[in-house]
């Protein structure tokens, strides 16, 4: 994924030129890398998530904001449960993580717990990188990294990634732990938040990856991470090995595919600019010159997602109401086009996108017409038809 | 989705209006359903806030727990519960009808017929939306595996007297609900949705505002103004105007209404508790009272508009004709509700956490035939729906243009009648295919024979039509006819008896064993969330 | 054979051991694992022609009629003498009447009436309402890895011990209701019988079969690299041992050089300008059409190790089509019809399930897709599809479907518990089509 220096060095310099001047970069967290796979055809995302452009902010100053929110309780549940895990020098989480992924080695006792403080994302990640290295060499024990920081390159720009722990075997491989205040109820999980949580873990697999090949020998990133919850109703820890190599392969590739943001960046009039400074005009013209691809789950997934199912609307765009819903629909696209094929004043009959829909038209038509009961249903069955 | 409910939504985005998905009803409502619209705490699992619950629309009961991470508040609320629900479904469990089972007779092993009891009807939970079908079922489950003091009088924070007993209800109407075409349990945004196709996507159809917004738009506005104000719109203090149907409630009104509430609560508990006099008491239990109506109040208003909206769902269902079949489908769901009675007044122990290899494969089982039979009848009774199968060449209808006698070459010829049927369908019909129309109520099965041309095709009739040489009267096509025949089955067949479960074979992991009594979730002191 | 192995020796050598396994161990159970073409009915036939020789009432379970009626064919081909069951449904001509000429195998809709013979075979459907006092010493579970986990629950009471033998890259089971509750359970019901069996007896041998006989030298390493990553298999032929030679020269017209593309390198794609279309794309479904008039028309040979002196000639019936949707099957054959084109075998993947032949024509599920699904993903669909031949496979497709692969949204549930299926239908499908655009034929309409 690292680039060749001098067109990185361009590329960066383009991608601050569309953040607006003087705007840092929002920092890339391992959720919004994540979410680079929710929706791989949106080039509006990709270059606004690429450029390090706040969404949130310009979802605002387009009048759309974002609906994303967390409850304080929550905040405050999850606090309380992730330091419960790691009390008393993380030997709850350590057991579990024997437990679950490697009961060949010997229980964690006397586990090392590094200080990993130092000052900066840079130093807090050569730091990790160096406890990495220590834990590594010391055969035999079990070490702890608590919050430790991981650098990641993310087009071309580091990504400062902070995982919940990250935990160096006996035999030296690292391990990935999440934990996260959603219950294992009778060890099962919500698979949509679990399948957050695993996307979210493939991150740091990958940039763990990247410490990793900078080692000799590089010890092995495990691909079964740990996932600890609360156990039913309670707050004590329980946890789940879980299998990310999917995960880990699907946000790669996206990561490998952002390069192609400066593809889309050369198709960009000069001068475009995303700060949520600009007039709302033309902040409004120059994020529509980048093509949505908006779908219904973006309203779930991306902070511009209300301003684009807005756009999406206005323009009739059938996939507004689902990407399904073109499945059988072929060239067509609009509401408008759909409806008028359907009513027989456009579109090339010989399609059989337009015939389907004909003869779709018409059976609606007749049994809406026609509410009275068919011949299927005798009189004695079809009560409260007509 | 079909292309008719394609259609059907884009028609609704044109209009501004939701348009018809159904012709008929295809969910059975109650008479007097018991509507629940429950609210719960962000990031606990089992600490409800409160809910409105009743089967009075204009006297909801309102119950409310101040502060969700004491154990004998939560405990208060769903003893509160158990006295509004039991009480519902009691009334059900006594009036009953004779009926008739079939059994495998344990000595011969005959299948033989039992007479037993069928509740005469059966009670209806409503919740606003999925999610609160789910909540039903974790708080069943939540509650089902308590002890009471009575059944044991060493359990630690003994749960209040009827709670396990409710929890198992809940657990039996959440697992229903899984069933297809049941309506013990069910969701007013699947019922609505079920009924309406709106012009905007089945994800956001999940908002029962912004779907009953498209459906019954509100005078001078199209549904989708309304839809996305019911989503959207904020009052100047930031909350939403349209709270969320539940249980989950809004970070804005957590983080800016209820946190301070639950904060003077806990401030004023504290103090009653380090009263130091009677006086002093008396005005911090007001200060206290006061607290605790403040945070009812606010579970109130984000629950009376939900609460609300779901009657006003009832109202739209209600003014449409019922399926044919509809009936029949809720009998079952008797089935299902007597059943749990009878297993409840035998001493059953509750629902274990998981279920054994062979009850679920049996209820895989009894789902998937579920579900051939809901889509069956839905097509059976509801010409929308057999547009849709005839789109998908699932069923044809045409005119009789032909009927030519014929008979079966066999000692005793059987009628076998020829029948030619002009269609404008383009049904998948292969040799010897078999369809199905209803005669009667019954199924009557004939054999594909061949197209005559492009909109002529001739089927051979081969049942239903008595024993005789002639075919009995009324029970031959006769040209003319309007009929229309569907390439699936009307009727399930019944699958095969799995073994017993204490009968598991070894590829399954060999029987059970003795079933132990599930035990009762461990209570620790960090219970206290 | 110009390659260092002897694929027939490593083949007898994994057969011996199942058969030994089977015959002589001490398992319950035997799983063998076996990938397209790889001998699997020539293996099923041969236990069960071991264990009746060995007098061990032997049942076999396959999944659908057409199986059954198969392995019956094929085991009174073997041994005229053997006394073989053929337990049927009561439905109206339940079984292939070809069997009505086999003096030796009796048929009924009841178990009863077949006690007593060496071998009783029939659906696990049919098998399930069958009630019996002793169970059999032995069973052959067929297509075990299309058989419902809960399909082998009601069957597993009636034998004592059993061979599973099935495919696993091809099309999993599935179920018509959700069965996310379950989703973890060792006995997940909607699971594979396989999954389930190994989940309670972790310690069963397996074995697979290394060798595929049907795929040539062409296709065996790109369908065993992306559709079976762990348990990889070599085709059994060299790549000097099946030639396709066509009389009639080519036109020049696409179809006509996908054609020659496809004799020359066993894989061909001709690709139609990129659009979206509905599933039955009338431009796709006439270019599937014209590509199997074409072969039919120019008089195809097919040259293979059967008979390496003599061609033997690529008539219709060694044909077939391959779609992803019963709609698209019946527009290729209308289209053939038209073009008057008869005895092609036309039909979905999940028909196609177990078939062979020595040129197939599929029509790519992703073409002229305006979005990809998880169905249109399913690995096993694609495998089913590109594994069915022993010469050549040419695939019709609209370009596109790299970019839309690119940008599928991949934000799938994940359940606790179930085990990953690999390969990933995302990256098997990259697989294969980078290995057609190597054989890409462009054709403009």
């Amino acid at each position: 994924m690292p680039l060749p220096r001098t067109r990185g060095k361009a590329l960066r310099q383009r991608l601050a030129e569309l953040r607006g001047p003087d705007l840092p970069a929002k920092a890339l967290d391992a959720r919004a890398l994540a979410a680079l796979a929710a929706n791989p055809g949106c080039k509006r995302r990709a270059i606004l998530d690429g450029a390090g452009v706040n969404k949130a902010a310009v979802a605002s100053a387009l009048g759309s904001p974002s609906a994303f929110g967390q409850s304080q309780f929550a905040f405050t549940r999850g606090n309380a449960f992730e330091a419960k895990v790691k009390a008393d020098g993380g030997a709850e989480l350590l057991r579990l993580v024997h437990e679950k992924l490697d009961r060949r080695a010997e229980p964690p006792a006397d586990a090392q717990v590094p200080d990993l403080a130092a000052t900066g994302p840079e130093g807090r990640a050569a730091r990790t990188a160096l406890a990495l290295r220590e834990a590594t060499a010391a055969a035999g024990t079990w070490t702890l990294l608590d919050h430790p920081m991981l650098a990641l390159d993310v087009a071309g720009s580091p990504a400062f990634l902070e995982p919940d722990a990250v935990v160096v075997h006996p035999d030296g491989s690292w391990t990935v732990v999440e934990i996260k205040s959603f219950p294992m109820l009778d060890g099962s999980a919500d698979p949509a938040k679990v399948g957050a949580a695993a996307r979210q873990a493939a991150v740091y697999v990958l940039a763990l990856e990247e410490v990793a090949a900078r080692l000799d020998p590089a010890p092995a990133v495990r691909h079964r991470i740990l996932l600890v919850c609360p156990k039913d109703f309670s707050n004590l820890p329980t946890a789940s090995a879980v299998d990310v190599r999917k995960q880990r392969a699907v946000t790669g590739r996206q990561l490998a595919r952002l390069t192609r943001i400066e593809d889309i960046a050369d198709t960009l009039p000069e001068g475009t600019c995303f700060s949520p400074e600009l007039p709302s005009d033309e902040l409004t013209s120059a994020v529509e010159s980048v093509p949505a691809a908006f779908a219904p789950e973006c309203l779930s997934a991306c902070e511009l997602a209300f301003h684009c199912r807005d756009r999406s609307r206005a323009a009739g765009a059938v996939t507004s109401l689902g990407r399904s819903v073109r499945a059988e629909l072929g060239g067509l696209t609009t509401v408008e086009d759909v409806l008028s094929a359907a009513r027989g004043e456009a579109g090339d009959p010989e399609d059989p996108a337009v015939t389907a829909l004909r003869r779709a038209a018409r059976l609606r038509a007749e049994a809406l017409q026609n509410r009275g009961p068919l011949a299927t249903v005798d009189a004695t069955t079809g009560g409260g038809r007509s | 989705m079909s292309l008719i409910t394609t259609l059907a939504r884009l028609e609704a985005c044109r209009t501004g209006r939701a348009q018809p998905a159904a012709t008929v009803r295809h969910r059975h409502l109650s008479e007097r359903p018991l509507v629940f619209v429950p609210l719960t705490t962000a990031g606990e699992a089992g600490a409800p806030l409160g809910a409105l619950v009743g089967t009075d629309r204009y006297a909801p009961r309102l119950l409310a727990v101040p502060q969700p991470r004491d154990r004998d508040l939560r405990f208060t609320f769903l003893a509160e519960l158990a006295d509004v629900v039991l009480p519902y479904l009691d009334a059900y469990t006594e009036d009953v009808e004779a009926a008739e089972r079939n059994e495998t007779d344990p000595e011969t092993g005959k299948r033989v017929k039992v007479e037993v009891e069928l509740c005469a009807d059966a009670p209806q939970l409503i919740v606003p939306s999925r999610a609160g079908v789910d909540f039903v079922r974790l708080l069943g489950r939540s509650m089902r595996f308590r002890r009471t003091a009575e059944q044991d009088p060493e359990a630690p924070y003994p749960a209040p007297p009827r709670v396990p007993l409710l929890g198992r209800w809940l657990t039996h109407f959440g697992e229903r609900a899984r069933v297809p075409g049941s309506s013990l349990l069910p969701a007013m945004t699947d019922l609505l949705a079920r009924h309406w196709a709106t012009g905007q996507s089945t994800l956001e159809d999940q908002h029962l505002g912004a779907l009953l917004a498209w459906i019954d738009p509100p005078d001078g506005s199209t549904g989708a103004e309304a839809a996305l104000h019911a989503e959207l719109a904020r009052d100047p203090e930031g909350q939403l105007m349209c709270p969320p149907a539940g249980p989950a409630t809004d970070p804005a009104f957590d983080n800016k209404l209820l946190a301070p509430a639950i904060e003077r609560y806990d401030r004023a508990r504290t103090a009653l508790a380090t009263a130091e006099d009677g006086p002093e008491a008396d005005d911090r239990l007001g200060e206290l009272t006061a607290a605790e109506r403040e945070i009812r109040e606010l579970v109130l208003s984000r629950t009376l508009p939900t609460w609300e909206k779901v009657w006003q769902g009832l109202d739209l269902l209600r003014a449409l004709p019922d399926g044919a079949h509809v009936e029949e489908r809720w009998t079952r769901d008797r089935w299902s509700f007597t059943a749990h009675r009878d297993r409840i007044v035998a001493g059953e122990p509750p629902q274990p956490r998981r279920d054994d290899a062979v009850t679920a494969a049996n209820k895989l089982a009894a789902r998937e035939r579920e579900q051939a039979r809901l889509e069956a009848q839905e097509a059976l009774d509801d010409p929308l729906v057999m547009a849709g199968r005839r789109l998908s060449g699932e069923a044809f209808a045409g005119e009789v243009t032909d009927v030519v006698m014929a008979y079966s070459e066999s000692k005793r010829p059987s009628p076998r009648p020829l029948v030619t049927v002009r269609t404008e369908d383009r049904p998948h019909l292969g040799e010897r295919v078999r369809v199905y129309r209803s005669l009667g109520g019954k199924p009557q099965a004939a054999e594909f024979v061949g197209w005559e041309a492009e909109d002529l095709l001739v089927l051979r009739v081969v049942d239903k039509m008595g024993r005789g040489k002639e075919p009995e009267a009324g029970s031959v096509p006769e040209k003319g006819d309007q009929l229309c025949f569907t390439l699936f089955e009307h009727e399930q067949r019944g699958g095969p008896k799995l073994p017993d479960p204490q009968e598991t074979p070894w590829t399954h992991g060999g029987p059970p064993g003795e079933a132990a009594a599930e035990a009762a979730d461990p209570l620790t002191s960090e219970d206290v969330l | 054979m110009t390659s260092a192995f002897d694929p027939g020796a490593l083949a007898a050598e994994a057969t011996d051991a199942i058969l030994r396994d089977t015959l002589h161990g001490t398992h319950r159970g035997v799983v063998v694992d076996s990938p397209p073409g790889a001998g699997k009915s020539t293996l099923v036939v041969r236990a069960a022609l071991e264990l009746a020789d060995a007098g061990r009432p032997l049942m076999i379970v396959a999944q659908t009629n057409a199986q059954v009626d198969d392995l019956v064919l094929r085991l009174a081909e073997k041994n005229r003498e053997l006394a073989v069951g053929r337990l049927h449904s009561s439905d109206t001509d339940p079984y292939d009447k070809a069997l009505d000429d086999l003096p030796n195998v009796r048929k009924s809709a009841k178990a009863g009436d077949l006690t007593g013979l060496s071998v009783v075979i029939s659906t696990a459907a049919k098998w399930a309402h069958v009630k019996v006092d002793e169970p059999w010493r032995h069973a052959i579970v067929d297509e075990a890895y299309q058989m419902r986990s809960d399909a082998l629950l009601a069957v597993a009471g009636l034998f004592e011990r059993a061979l599973f033998v099935g495919d696993p890259g091809q099309l999993d089971p599935f179920s018509i209701v959700g069965s996310e509750q379950w989703a973890g359970l060792s006995y997940d019901p909607s699971a594979s019988a396989v999954t389930t069996l190994l989940a309670h007896n972790p310690e069963l041998p397996q074995h697979r079969l290394p060798v595929s006989w049907r795929l040539p030298a062409s296709a065996a390493p790109l369908v065993s690299d992306a559709f079976y990553p762990y348990t990889p298999f070599r085709s059994g032929t060299g790549h000097g041992d099946r030639r396709l030679a066509f009389a009639v020269p080519s036109d020049g017209s696409g179809p006509d050089r996908v054609i020659d593309e496809a004799a020359e390198w066993g894989w061909g794609l001709l690709e139609l300008p990129a659009r979206h279309t509905p599933r039955t794309d009338p431009e796709a479904v006439r270019a599937v059409a014209t590509v199997v008039r074409r072969l039919v028309d120019r008089g195809g040979a097919a040259t293979s190790e059967r008979a390496p002196e003599e061609p033997l000639p690529l008539t219709p019936d060694r044909i077939a089509v391959g779609t992803a949707h019963r709609d698209q099957a019946a527009a290729v054959r209308a289209a053939l019809a038209e073009l008057g084109v008869t005895d092609v075998t036309v039909d979905t993947a999940n028909r196609l399930q177990g078939r062979e032949y020595d040129v197939t024509v599929i029509l790519h599920p992703l073409s002229g897709r305006p979005d990809a699904t998880a169905f249109h993903l399913e690995t096993g669909r694609l495998c089913v599809l590109t594994s069915r031949h022993r010469h050549a496979c040419i695939v019709v497709c609209r370009a596109g479907v790299s970019e839309l692969l690119d940008d599928y949204p991949s934000t799938e549930p994940v359940q606790l518990g179930t085990l990953v299926k690999f390969p990933d239908g995302w990256e098997a499908n990259q697989a294969v089509l980078a290995r057609l655009a190597e054989h890409r034929v462009s054709r403009q309409p």
